[in-house]
């Protein structure tokens, strides 16, 4: 493990292409950080949410105006922090209801968070600056006084951010927090019974959830996109975190990183294919035919493993260090 | 004041009419197979771009090979029905389950058979009612390969699994329709009248402003949903539907074949989504917009509760009616007062007045209690 | 083995007049009992008898309609199952109420939940506070998992594991609560004889070493009879019999409703 955090520091920066950056590696880390914040709240709370899109719009947009109104508080650190706080706050607003509503009905409700989000960064105008049409962009971003301009510079901002995330998300789950969002998950009657408060440990899962999600957003942003409007944190980015989460496992911070890097490098790959084989298709037919594939894909992996490729990768893992024996 | 009013809330339960349509379509498969399906917006687009493409006028080179499609599709069930029906007979006489393999080629030759009839026929636009047929068979097919490809492999699975089985069908299928029938805006001509009506020109100053059309959609959609509720209600085959709803391992050990009730809930749905599609198509045009009207009837859903038919209009006709009136009345006082960049409030609207009411009623308008036992 | 008499003074917890109802149906009809500090109380009764229903309101699940509960001197008539663990009640369940996602450990530590207090930020960081915090309880939770014999799958997931072994596990995690009042739902129902005398054993030392009081709902008579001090019999949400196991044996309500013993 540490293995891989080292190399992502300093062998990644001797070979990476602007473009593996930009494209890849950048929002897969990312987006791998929302997936852990969903998977916090889903996986080990289950509770099931569609609302991501929406606590990343807070984090982004809450970000946004901290960077513009307050100069002097101009790190990204900071800024970041911020925007995951505020998404905290607005997610544990929306996770109220959780203590009355369960199951399916939750994860309609939290549609209402979706929705009601896009429409508050696309109407009220104080939160865009006045901007038309809410798109807003930023420029100059710095970290105690290192200025944040390459890919290179921003990968290794967010490769930080992200190793942090995650091993506060490892330190959360399996500490005694971490337990009661399990024990509710599995049986909500009988964690109370044994003296967990329902209500705080939704709220809490919803949160911690929310505040990585949150940070997420503010880095989409700052770093992937540098000038944005409400349409970048729709209910499509919603699926797609959750996306991200099932196929990679339920419960499993491995898990997140699998899905986010199967999500962002599937398209990728479905645009090239046919060009390596020869075949000319028109835009509109290629992106149809990623929708098809796509959906299909997934049901595939559902029925292979219901419990993502974090499960394959432990079975895989398993089988390769017995081989050539069967057990 | 009172006339607007008036002439907001007709306007808005009509629209709500539509709404109930969609969430019964959840509601049928969610009772029968506990499977919150999110694909059904996305059957709703399908299905209005099949009636669409059918009967539209036909430019002659590209759609060719959807009319192969359709056309074997619609032979295929045919012939797959008829082979099916000999099949059972042979079973009867003591043949041996070989003749499953016979019945399935007879279906694929009677898919090829019919591609090409319609191949060299298939130029011109089709009438409406061709269409719907049409329509309608190739959504007992999309059913059948569902139960086939999906649902049977994934029985026992979470809620979770199973729901995020449909968003990857709701993905497929919307590629899919647009990968046959290309993605342009297309029209669906009901003949509905257009001019507008006037009602109750003696109480109110120039009376009240309704649309023809959408009083007719809604009369439509209502006559369906009453049919469904009978359905649910009467037969036997509802009744077996009932029974699976309620506990599977039950249903199926006194002789229920859960596949089969299965195979029946998606097609009837997919009929469903077949009229909302056309309903909506002639309404507002088909194009790929309309798979989120599926978005639109999942308030009505939590309003009146996951497995109740009369929920699933009630809470319609409230969903309908209170979107519209917030979006006349409230949305511009909000406007106003916080100096918003334009209304829109009903996107959320719906979503806010369900959830509100679900904080006080967790099961729904017409769910049942539960009573929680360790 | 013979059935002990022994002698109680101190009232733990007694139950005044308690009526519930779902809707029409009654479910316990104006019940009275008591349980004294460190005995073995059993309740029995025929199915449907209410007995589930009973250890419910007890600790807070269900609210009866009418009467109270005395609970360490304190009376009360609702509060919310939370509250009834974090004033030292704890309970196992008739149908086997595990988090089956996670470990045995990982079970058996969730019931030390109230004993733990620290925050988001300490956890968030696993240093200071959250590990010492966590080094205490885990002894604690090992102590029990040796207790109980289950070191062999203290890594296992609950939900694979055989069913005695996970009614073993439940036990644990309820012990993990070092109750003052332990409510066991079955505890050996499903069992294998010798399943059953192990946790003959685990209930009996359990109250001689820690000095716990148990009320426990069983089918089997004959355990009934040898491991408890007293035995309160419902029927149909009643009361029929109330007394040491030798009373209640010879009771002959209790005979002719439960029992079904040839007169």
């Amino acid at each position: 493990m540490l293995a891989v955090i080292v190399a992502a520091f300093l062998a990644v920066p001797m070979v990476a292409s602007p473009y593996l950056y930009t494209e890849i590696l950048i929002p897969f880390l990312i987006l791998s950080l929302a997936a852990i914040g969903l998977n916090i709240l889903v996986g080990y709370c289950g509770q099931v949410s569609l609302g991501t899109g929406g606590f990343m719009a807070v984090g982004a947009y809450a970000a946004y105006n901290l960077w513009l109104r307050v100069p002097e508080l101009n790190n990204l650190i900071v800024v970041f922090l911020f925007g995951g706080l505020m998404a905290a706050a607005v997610g544990i607003l929306f996770g109220i209801p959780s203590l009355r509503i369960k199951g399916f009905y939750l994860a309609v409700a939290t549609l209402a968070s979706q929705f009601f989000l896009d429409w508050l960064f696309a109407r009220v105008k104080w939160l865009t600056n006045y901007t038309p049409s809410g798109s807003v962009a930023v420029g100059k971003l710095e970290v105690f006084g290192w200025h944040v301009d390459t890919p290179a510079d921003r990968y290794l901002l967010i490769l930080g951010i992200v190793v942090v995330g995650t091993l506060v998300a490892k330190n959360l789950v399996r500490g005694h927090i971490g337990r009661s969002w399990m024990a509710v998950r599995d049986m909500d009657i009988a964690a109370e019974i044994i003296g967990f408060r329902p209500l705080r440990t939704k709220l809490t899962a919803f949160a911690v959830s929310s505040f990585f999600i949150g940070v997420a957003g503010a880095m989409w942003a700052f770093l992937r996109l540098g000038a944005w409007e409400p349409l970048a944190f729709d209910i499509n980015r919603s699926f797609q975190i959750l996306f991200m989460v099932i196929i990679g496992g339920l419960g499993s911070l491995v898990g997140s990183f699998m899905g986010a890097a199967f999500i962002v490098l599937m398209p990728i790959l479905l645009n090239q294919l046919p060009g390596w084989f020869g075949i000319r298709m028109s835009t509109a037919l290629l992106s149809h035919l990623e929708f098809m594939v796509f959906g299909a894909m997934i049901v595939f992996f559902l029925i292979v493993e219901p419990h993502g490729l974090a499960r394959l990768w432990a079975v895989a893992k398993e089988k390769l260090r017995l081989w050539p024996f069967p057990h | 004041m009172l006339g607007p009013f008036l002439e907001t809330l007709i306007g808005g339960l009509l629209t709500g009419v539509l709404y109930s349509l969609v969430a019964l379509g959840f509601v049928l498969i969610f009772k029968a197979s506990g499977v919150f399906n999110f694909a059904q917006g996305a059957m709703v687009l399908f299905a209005a771009l099949t009636i669409a493409r059918l009967s539209g006028e036909i430019d002659g080179k590209e759609v060719h090979l959807a009319n192969f499609v359709v056309a074997a599709a619609i032979l295929g069930v045919a012939v797959a029905f008829i082979g099916w029906y000999a099949w059972r007979e042979y079973i009867a006489r003591g043949a041996g389950p070989g003749e499953r393999r016979k019945m399935q080629v007879l279906a694929a030759v009677g898919a090829l058979v019919g591609g090409i009839a319609a191949y060299s026929y298939g130029k011109g636009a089709w009438p409406l009612w061709l269409a719907i047929a049409a329509t309608a068979a190739i959504m007992g097919l999309l059913a059948y390969a569902i139960e086939r490809l999906v649902l049977r492999h994934l029985v026992n699975q979470e809620g979770i699994i199973l729901f995020m089985a449909t968003l990857g069908i709701a993905n497929f299928l919307d590629g899919f329709g647009q990968t046959l029938w290309g993605s342009d805006i297309y029209k669906i001509n009901l003949g509905l009248p257009k001019d507008p009506l006037f009602l109750f020109e003696g109480v109110f100053p120039g009376g009240l402003l309704v649309d023809p059309g959408e009083l007719v959609a809604a009369a439509i959609a209502a006559g369906l949903v009453v049919v469904l509720a009978i359905f649910f209600q009467k037969t036997r085959v509802g009744r077996a539907l009932r029974a699976v709803a309620d506990d599977h391992a039950a249903a199926q050990s006194v002789g229920i074949p859960l596949n089969t009730i299965w195979l029946i809930v998606w097609t009837v749905s997919g009929l469903v989504a077949l009229a909302a599609g056309l309903i909506w198509g002639a309404k507002l045009g088909v194009q790929f917009s309309i798979s989120l009207i599926a978005l639109k009837a999942l308030p009505v859903l939590i309003l009146g509760g996951f497995t109740s038919v009369p929920g699933a209009i009630v809470g319609g006709l409230i969903i309908g009616a209170g979107e519209k009136l917030s979006e006349v009345f409230l949305a511009p006082i909000l406007v106003k007062q916080f100096d918003l960049a334009g209304g829109g409030i009903e996107n959320w609207f719906a979503y806010m007045l369900a959830l509100v009411f679900l904080l006080f009623r967790p099961q729904g308008l017409f769910g049942e209690r539960i009573i929680e036992r360790v | 083995m013979v059935a002990r008499v022994r002698s109680f003074p101190d009232v733990l917890l007694s139950v005044e007049n308690i009526s519930l109802s779902f809707g029409g149906v009654k479910a316990l009809t104006d019940i009275s009992f008591d349980i004294a500090k460190g005995e073995i109380r059993a309740i029995i009764g025929p199915n449907g008898a209410g007995k589930s229903s009973m250890l419910n309101c007890i600790n807070g699940f269900y609210h009866p309609q009418q009467g109270a509960i005395t609970y360490k001197g304190v009376r009360r008539s609702q509060m919310k199952p939370h509250e009834a663990a974090e004033q030292g009640i704890a309970r196992t369940f008739q149908n086997i109420a595990l988090f089956r996602g996670m470990s045995t450990l990982d079970n058996i530590m969730t019931g030390r939940n109230l004993r733990m207090k620290t925050g988001l930020f300490w956890q968030a960081l696993h240093i200071g506070p959250a590990q010492r915090e966590e080094i205490e309880n885990r002894k604690v939770v090992e102590r029990i998992i040796d207790f109980l014999e289950i070191q062999h799958i203290r890594k296992a997931p609950v939900g694979q594991l055989p069913y005695g072994l996970q009614k073993r596990v439940e036990l644990g995690r309820a012990l993990a609560a070092e109750p003052e009042l332990l409510l066991l739902d079955e505890p050996m129902a499903g069992m294998n004889i010798e399943e059953k005398q192990d946790m003959c054993r685990f209930i009996l030392d359990v109250n001689d070493e820690f000095g716990t009081t148990i009320c426990l709902i069983e089918h089997d008579m004959g355990v009934v009879m040898d491991i408890s001090d007293r035995v309160v019999v419902l029927d149909y949400g009643k009361k029929i019999g109330d007394g040491v196991p030798d009373e209640v044996r010879s009771n002959e309500a209790v005979v002719a409703a439960y029992l079904g013993v040839s007169h």
